[in-house]
């Protein structure tokens, strides 16, 4: 089974419809494809955010990404997969990152779409830093994302 | 070898990169951020949690107990938070 892998870090934004078009174009064995997006909120728990900053590791996130995909594509079967992570600064409302996956089936598709994007947020490195009304300040990493993670390693 | 500092490491740190030669005696990541918490104040505060700290031994997570023998390129980072 062929499955391509699209992975971009950029600043610019992404066209959800471009990408899923992208990926299911001349192809008919592709019965679903999963998008999530994550996009920048207002608020953090109950403090107010008026801008996000966004830094990575060039060239460790690509590779941490693809590690990632690679596992997705060993676990489910899939057909095709995109992940594109924008980086810079970004205001309530704007798109940071962006998941598709695509498989015969629903399950594999939604399935590997969580996967991948918990690990992204655990893994890959990114470091997201908040602008608010009091200040400037580094987001901390949340034991929940942990949690989301591991519950994806195999015993 | 080269050294990045990401995030709130580097800005404690001051720099983005730098190239290091530590002495023969530094043989793993955490007698490296111990070496470098030696090195002066702006390390010791960038490195003041260790058990914080992660890092990446070309371009792969490794543990604190990770050789650096042979790494090209060494980072230092807090915890992920992207996504």
């Amino acid at each position: 089974m062929t499955c391509p892998v699209t992975i971009r870090i950029q600043e610019d934004d992404f066209d959800i419809a471009r990408e899923i078009a992208l990926l299911t174009e001349s192809r008919t064995d592709i019965g679903a494809v999963v998008s999530f997006s994550g996009i920048c909120r207002a608020d953090d728990d109950s403090a107010k955010i008026a801008a996000l900053t966004l830094e990575h590791y060039p060239g460790m996130a690509e590779e941490e990404i693809r590690r990632h995909t690679d596992e997705a594509i060993s676990r489910w079967p899939l057909n095709g997969v995109t992940v594109i992570h924008r980086v810079g600064r970004f205001m309530p409302g704007q798109n940071i990152v962006l998941v598709l996956t695509a498989s015969q089936h629903r399950q594999a598709a939604f399935q590997a779409a969580e996967f991948l994007m918990d690990y992204l947020k655990t893994s890959a490195p990114f470091w997201k830093k908040e602008e608010g009304a009091t200040g400037t300040g580094w987001v901390e990493a949340h034991a929940r994302d942990d949690e989301a993670a591991a519950r994806w390693k195999k015993s | 070898m080269k050294v990045k500092y990401f995030a709130w490491v580097r800005e404690r740190v001051g720099k983005a990169e730098e190239t290091i030669e530590p002495p023969a005696s530094v043989r793993t990541v955490e007698e490296l951020i111990a070496w470098l918490s030696g090195q002066s104040e702006a390390y010791a505060y960038a490195f003041e949690k260790p058990k914080v700290i992660r890092a990446a031994i070309d371009h792969a997570h490794v543990k604190s107990d990770a050789a650096i023998a042979g790494a090209r390129e060494i980072a230092f980072f807090p915890p992920m938070t992207g996504g």
